[in-house]
């Protein structure tokens, strides 16, 4: 069967005042109908490399790959307008900063009603009752006050959960999802991981799981990939991430606090420059 | 032992929502402080309101044996400092990260803002190559450092620290939580820190409170969170789901 997503050689780059930064660099991978999960130092081109697939690479930026192909669609010379109707249906992304991309003057619920509305014909009070069953699917307390608010008027856990509403109504078929639960406490972190999980399982999505966190990454998805430096230096079942034999990956996992561990400080990595070669 | 901060039936309202229903807590000077709880469950609100950033309806608020008002003056920020949960937001993105960490600086009469500055950065593991990089052009966790050496930059006594490592990864997260262990001990901080992460919390505070839908929960020691005595269910609840994601629910 043919890979949802191809992506082979990879390059992002950011010409700045001070020379050229190099966010990814020649990075592979295939993605099936599964959860692929990208850890990977803060810095180490997670984000760049989600939004080189969505096409939301700033415009400034140097793109370049031997593929980047979507269930057969040459993303990289697909014409905008084509890129711009990917991205509202088949492929999503849930942005690392929530409040950053929801609309700061429109209400929670209308823009998730505008989402709904782009897809189907719905009328008004129907998509406001989708929108808020949405809300409630994402374990938001009182929907009904949240969707009346303003982005800022709500806590971070809230507004990613909104964004994930909303990406739950367009119904993708590739979710890139970077750091989608972050901000949110554990209880809640498991029902959206079910969520996710679901749509995988039942609606065959793809799923490009962003996360720093290893220990939810090893227990939520199928495969791993682990970036340093714009590269990737390890790919894993994630049942075997225990295993893994990169330093940096077996650092990674060694220096996270657990309850009943005392250890203080807690290791740190001592980063070797060979690693990013 | 003095009581760096003493909140007594806390109470913020939004419009007719009540955010915070009667919080009280008392946090000594020198001590770490944690607030663990439920998505929008009032832990940010509790910090916005010590700084000053939220509508406060009822109770009082002490810093130091004094009582808080309705404003901050330049003062309060000296003692008091916090890192929000938003490192987008909370950095003006059209600035240079030196501008970012000069600002605080000038308007508080610092002098050698160039060492102070050089010695910031080094302390939350940017190098230098970032001084004049803007806050749009950096990752999340790099923006996240900055919020940090912002935050220390001004020396306070008191450190809100909301959600603080939370977009870092676990490399980064362990130096900056022993970064912030190694400068609370040097500079006898307070801290007040917010974590959906318990094993974070547990790690670097004394005692927590456990919050859900704007009120107490339960307070306890870290030891007893580590040893599982707790009182209260929704504890329970949170301390199975810090195990991971069991598939098929
Ligand atoms: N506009 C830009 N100009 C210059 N450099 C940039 C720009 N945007 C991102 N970068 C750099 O690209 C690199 C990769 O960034 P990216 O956001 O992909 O990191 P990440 O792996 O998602 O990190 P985090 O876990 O902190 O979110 C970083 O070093 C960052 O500073
Ligand atoms: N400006 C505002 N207007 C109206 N409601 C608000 C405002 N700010 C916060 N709230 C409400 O107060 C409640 C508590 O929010 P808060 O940000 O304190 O939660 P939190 O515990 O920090 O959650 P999270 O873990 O998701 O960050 C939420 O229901 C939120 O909608
Ligand atoms: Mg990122
Ligand atoms: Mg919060």
């Amino acid at each position: 069967m043919n890979p949802l997503l191809t992506v082979e050689d990879l390059h992002v780059r950011f010409p700045t005042r001070t020379g050229v930064v190099e966010a990814v660099r020649g990075v592979s991978f295939t993605l099936g109908r599964e959860r692929l999960g990208i850890v990977g130092e803060s810095g180490s081109g997670k984000s760049q490399t989600g939004r080189a697939i969505m096409g939301l690479t700033p415009t400034h930026a140097e793109i370049s790959a031997k593929r980047m192909e979507f269930d057969g669609i040459d993303l990289l010379r697909a014409p905008p307008a084509q890129r711009r109707a990917l991205r509202g249906n088949r492929i999503a992304m849930i942005l690392q900063d929530p409040k950053y991309s929801l609309n700061p003057v429109m209400t929670i619920g209308r823009q998730i009603v505008e989402t709904l509305r782009t897809h189907e014909k719905v009328s008004q009070a129907e998509a406001r009752k989708r929108a808020l069953a949405m809300l409630e699917a994402v374990q938001i307390r009182d929907a009904a006050r949240v969707y009346d608010l303003y982005p800022h008027e709500v806590s971070g856990g809230m507004g990613q959960r909104a964004m994930i509403a909303m990406m739950l109504v367009a119904g993708p078929e590739l979710l890139i999802a970077d750091e989608p639960t972050s901000a949110l406490d554990v209880t809640v972190q498991l029902e959206v991981l079910g969520i996710l999980d679901r749509l995988v399982r039942e609606r065959g999505m793809g799923l490009i799981f962003i996360s720093h966190d290893l220990r939810l990454v090893s227990s939520f998805c199928d495969r791993v990939i682990v970036m340093y430096a714009g590269k990737i230096v390890e790919e894993l079942a994630a049942s075997e991430l225990s295993r893994a034999e990169h330093p940096y990956t077996q650092g990674l996992l060694d220096c996270m606090p657990r309850i009943g561990a005392d250890r203080h400080p807690l290791p740190v990595l001592e980063r070797k420059p060979e690693w990013a070669l | 032992m003095t009581t760096a901060l003493a909140i007594d039936r806390l109470r913020v309202t939004f419009d007719d929502f009540t955010a915070l229903k009667d919080v009280s807590l008392a946090v000594e000077s020198g001590e770490s402080y944690g607030l663990v709880g439920e998505s929008g469950s009032g832990k940010s609100t509790l910090l916005r309101a010590v700084a000053g950033l939220a509508p406060v309806s009822g109770g009082t608020i002490n810093v130091n044996g004094k009582r808080l008002g309705r404003h901050r003056d330049k003062a309060f920020y000296r003692e008091v400092q916090m890192v929000f949960q938003d490192p987008y937001g909370s950095l003006h993105p059209r600035q240079t990260v030196d501008r970012l960490l000069l600002e605080p600086l000038a308007i508080h009469g610092f002098d050698n803002s160039e060492r102070r500055i050089m010695r910031a950065l080094d302390e939350v593991g940017l190098g230098s190559g970032f001084r004049f990089r803007y806050s749009h052009q950096l990752s999340g966790g790099q923006r996240q450092r900055v919020a940090i050496a912002r935050a220390l930059i001004l020396e306070p006594s008191i450190l809100l620290l909301d959600e603080p490592t939370s977009a870092l990864d676990a490399s980064v997260q362990a130096e900056v939580l022993n970064l912030l262990e190694q400068v609370r001990a040097d500079r006898k901080l307070t801290f007040v820190m917010v974590s959906h992460d318990l094993a974070v919390i547990a790690h670097m505070c004394d005692r927590l409170m456990v919050m859900q839908n704007g009120e107490e929960v339960e307070q306890l020691t870290a030891a007893e969170l580590t040893a599982r005595r707790v009182e209260r269910d929704y504890t329970r609840n949170l301390l199975v789901a810090s195990e991971g994601f069991r598939s098929g629910a």
